[in-house]
């Protein structure tokens, strides 16, 4: 089993007013088998056993589903093996690239401030899916699940898009911090299939409406995005949500609400 | 009154019956007179945010809380398998009567038939309604909804989103939150955990939290409670579970009084990554469908333990479940595979590496189903999680066996309720995992999210009108946030908090007690357990819980933001949970599904003693685990007759 010592410079702010700076500390026997964030465990027990504040990063299921890790590592937004989040990545990838050296930072962007060393804020996020990111259906209400037949290459994609894990890795990668990949996949999971389509002028409209009043930046087609996302979400989306917003903007029925 | 005799209060009748019946028979608030009732959920997962969502589109004035920074983070996000339903769109004879009885059997006969009939009857709502959500399960080329047969069930009727199935429900049942959020009838507090509970006149009346952020403890007021907190397996440390997942809320809940049922029943999953060292945080599991290609393996000899498998002649592999189940082979059910890989690494034929000097894990081989089918064909089945194994281990299934070995996965036990889902306590409700209701001593494959989202869309909604509707606004006594019973629960949790930061000798982290915590539990109260064993666990808990307090180590401030600290609390009640499992293993001197007595056998297997234990055990807590009150709750089999299970 191969083992090595690492330098890190982690960002460390005790809240968000603070300005923060990177400290640096040394990993010891850092072993290839171990997670990324596993390294973080044992480097935050030795701080704690010296009395010294562990740093904060959150995390949850450690299986790349939850969405709550997510770290800039030297750079790259979950680190620097492909679709994979923080939680998942190895030491032995790290070995592979041959960094002694890591800068570790949180997710860097105004809409998502820094709550506490490498933990920031993501309500941004829930924030644009309570504006729309859903199909108004009561519960109790809904037919038999086979009345409406959906053709498998269409259910495919919308699965494709409906992967997305909210972590937020897009919006950190992104120059502009845009959150166009996170509202492009919601956006177009539902608009897909026959079920959102009563919504779906109104909901591009107000979910992008409430990405901009959050202050995330707009798309200029760089593709970080779809290059850090964990999960492979594909940048189309962000094209195909232009389409329809331009669609519903032009097709707009604001003035028939306001006739009655 | 609280119900201390245990009466489960399900209607009597046909079965089939028995909850629509139930519902008639139910009282109902008006439209204009929900708003002014208040319902606080603890949980966003499946049970709780279903709930949360549906509660709130009726009107009520909700109050959902969650440790996660967003409630889409809930750990039944990372359910993989499926879900069950009885929709028979197969036509394989698929009927809610027989998943009636595929789960009363599955559950060993520890269940309450009435809430299973309820379950299974609900479950064809749930895929409707997710589908109207817009939840993408497979398809097939037709356009339909595709089924797959899951956990060794004779009929297709698992419904699946790829490998993400808990991620696509629990998205929707966001989604749906989410609406209410915007329409605000919900108000949601993530990064809030809840830390005790409050009881005002014998009924539940509210909570109190502590806001992670900024470390703010207050009172939180309702006219009802729900706990929608999921399970505790977390106490054995390494677990499936999320890192965050804990046993808290149900905990203080019950010791304010909710009886705790069966804690001894834990469903062990026998396929998941192995420890790779002591630094190990959590254990990943593979799907169990690999049993269905994989042959599992140890060496016959112990100085093969360390030789590359590849090299190891086939005369010099014990394929044990083959061998000693001819008939089922490696598809044994969960708990009898889980076993015997324990007993052959006990016997010191263990795989893999060294980790506190013992070899841990067991092969999972799939040469000889790459010989037959092909590597393609193996790759199209299982491709993603072999890409999964690969990045968590480094090594290529294709060409070397994986390894393999059992991690904690589920607790069937949990707070007692009743056919409501009501607690002993009246106006604590509790659903999802964090009750023991549904699944008995074992949980079939894919029933854990059919369960959450029964109790979270059709259960709770109406049970908990039911008793708002019996408990009206105007005859609720008085409580404020000034009430000395509100100000001394506040205060009681500010202290508790307070004196973890404070330890007489603060020498060691929380997770050093929690890891010797889950090595006494997983070694004890594990996959086998004796009385022997039991005992020496029941000593040692004590004094780890009596060092835990005198040195644990929780540096920085009470107010803001602290991990170690919200650790530590954690801890604390998992070292107290963990004794009372102990004391109901010891208790039930039986083997039933996922509780294992080794002086409880037959043939090698799991004997059930359905003469004296054929009830629910429900503890009261009276000052200390070990001082607690065993309760039983018989239970009767008017529709499927106990059997004794044979796997030979």
């Amino acid at each position: 089993m191969k083992t090595k010592n690492l330098t890190l410079h982690v960002w460390r702010q005790r809240g968000p007013s603070d300005s923060g700076d990177f400290e640096t500390y040394v990993a010891k026997d850092v072993s290839e088998h171990m997670s990324f964030l596993e390294m973080l465990d044992v480097v935050n027990e030795e701080l704690l056993e010296n009395g010294d504040e562990p740093i904060a990063f959150d995390h949850d299921c450690r299986e790349g589903i939850c969405g709550m890790c997510g770290v800039v590592i030297n750079g790259y937004a979950h680190g620097p093996q492909a679709k994979t989040t923080a939680c998942q990545l190895h030491m032995r990838q790290i070995f592979a690239e041959n960094l002694d050296e890591l800068w570790i930072e949180p997710w860097r962007a105004t809409a998502f401030p820094v709550v506490k060393d490498l933990a920031v804020d993501r309500g941004a996020f829930d924030r644009i899916i309570q504006a729309g990111g859903y199909v108004s259906i009561r519960t109790g209400s809904a037919r038999d699940a086979n009345e409406t037949p959906i053709a498998k290459d269409v259910s495919d994609a919308s699965m494709d898009a409906a992967e997305c894990i909210g972590c937020g890795a897009c919006v950190a990668a992104c120059p502009n911090a845009s959150a166009s990949l996170f509202t492009a996949a919601k956006v177009s999971h539902l608009g897909l299939l026959p079920q959102g389509q009563a919504e779906r002028s109104d909901r591009v409209r107000k979910m992008v409406g409430q990405m901009d009043a959050e202050g995330f930046g707009s798309c200029t087609n760089h593709g970080e995005c779809e290059s850090a996302c964990p999960k492979g979400i594909s940048i189309d989306w962000i094209a195909r949500m232009n389409r329809d917003l331009l669609k519903a903007m032009t097709t707009s029925t604001d003035d028939v609400e306001e006739r009655d | 009154m609280p119900n201390t005799e245990l009466k489960s209060h399900e209607p009597t009748g046909p079965i089939e019956e028995r909850w629509r019946q139930h519902k008639q028979n139910s009282d109902l608030v008006a439209p204009h007179n929900r708003r002014k009732r208040t319902v606080i959920i603890v949980g966003s997962g499946l049970a709780g945010g279903a709930a949360a969502a549906t509660m709130g589109e009726l009107g009520y004035n909700v109050k959902c809380f969650c440790f996660q920074d967003s409630p889409r983070r809930a750990h039944s996000i990372a359910a993989q398998g499926g879900i069950n339903a009885a929709k028979n769109y197969q036509n394989d004879g698929d009927s809610v009567y027989r998943l009636f009885y595929d789960t009363v059997k599955g559950g060993d006969f520890r269940s309450r038939e009435s809430n299973v009939y309820r379950l299974a009857e609900l479950s064809v709502n749930i895929i409707d309604q997710a589908v109207a959500q817009g939840v993408p399960f497979a398809r097939e080329y037709g356009g339909l909804l595709a089924n797959r047969s899951f956990g060794g069930a004779l009929v297709s009727r698992t419904f699946y989103a790829r490998g993400q199935t808990g991620q696509q429900l629990l998205l929707g049942a966001y989604s749906a939150l989410s609406r209410q959020i915007e329409a605000g009838t919900v108000e949601m507090f993530p990064r809030h955990s809840m830390q005790d509970l409050i009881i005002h006149e014998d009924k539940a009346r509210g909570i109190v939290t502590r806001n992670l952020l900024t470390g703010k403890v207050e009172a939180h007021l309702a006219d009802v409670v729900l706990l929608c907190t999921g399970g505790y397996g977390n106490v054995f440390f390494l677990s499936t579970n999320a890192m965050g997942s804990n046993c808290t809320a149900i905990w203080q809940a019950h010791k304010r009084g909710a009886f705790f049922a069966n804690p001894c029943y834990t469903q062990i999953h026998p396929t998941c990554i192995p420890r790779s060292g002591d630094y190990q945080s959590k254990l990943t599991l593979m799907s169990e469908s690999l049993r269905n290609d994989g042959r599992v393996w140890v060496p016959r000899n112990k100085e093969d333990v360390t030789k590359d498998p590849k090299k190891i002649p086939e005369e010099d592999r014990y394929y044990y479940l083959e061998e000693r189940y001819p008939k089922f082979g490696n598809l044994v059910p969960r708990d009898v595979a889980s076993r015997n890989a324990m007993y052959v690494c006990d016997d010191g034929l263990g795989v893999g590496p060294e980790v506190d000097g013992e070899r841990r894990a067991v092969y999972l081989d799939f040469k000889s189903a790459i010989d037959r089918l092909g590597e393609d064909t193996i790759r199209e089945r299982y491709g993603n999680l072999f890409e999964m194994y690969e990045r968590i281990t480094g090594d290529n299934p294709y060409e070397t066996p994986m390894m393999i070995y059992p991690a904690t996965h589920y607790t069937m036990g949990g707070l007692w309720v009743d056919y409501n889902l009501q607690s002993t306590i009246d106006g604590l409700f509790v659903g999802g995992e964090a009750n023991f209701s549904d699944h008995g001593a074992n949980r079939l494959g894919a029933s854990a999210l059919m369960q959450g989202l029964a109790d979270g869309y059709f259960v709770l909604p109406f049970t908990v009108g039911d008793y708002l509707g019996r408990n009206r606004a105007s005859s609720m006594a008085e409580l404020d946030e000034d009430h000395p019973v509100v100000a001394d629960a506040v205060a009681g949790v500010e202290g508790k908090l307070k004196a973890f930061t404070e330890a007489p000798d603060p020498k060691h982290s929380p997770d050093f007690f929690h890891k010797k915590l889950g090595n006494i539990i997983w070694k004890y109260c594990g996959m086998a357990r004796t009385a022997e064993g039991l005992e020496k666990a029941l000593e040692e808990i004590p004094k780890l819980r009596e060092q835990f307090y005198r040195e644990v180590k929780v540096v920085g401030d009470t107010d803001g933001f602290n991990q170690t600290l919200v650790k530590a609390a954690r801890v604390a009640d998992f070292l107290e949970l963990g004794e009372l499992m102990c004391i109901d293993a010891l208790a039930r001197e039986e083997s039933c599904g996922g509780h294992f007595r080794e002086e409880h056998v037959i043939d090698m297997e799991a004997k059930r003693d359905d003469e004296n234990f054929q009830h629910v055990a429900a503890w009261e807590h009276q000052g200390d685990p070990s001082a607690a009150v065993r309760h039983e709750e018989p239970l009767e089999f008017e529709y499927v007759k106990p059997t004794q299970r044979s796997y030979k």
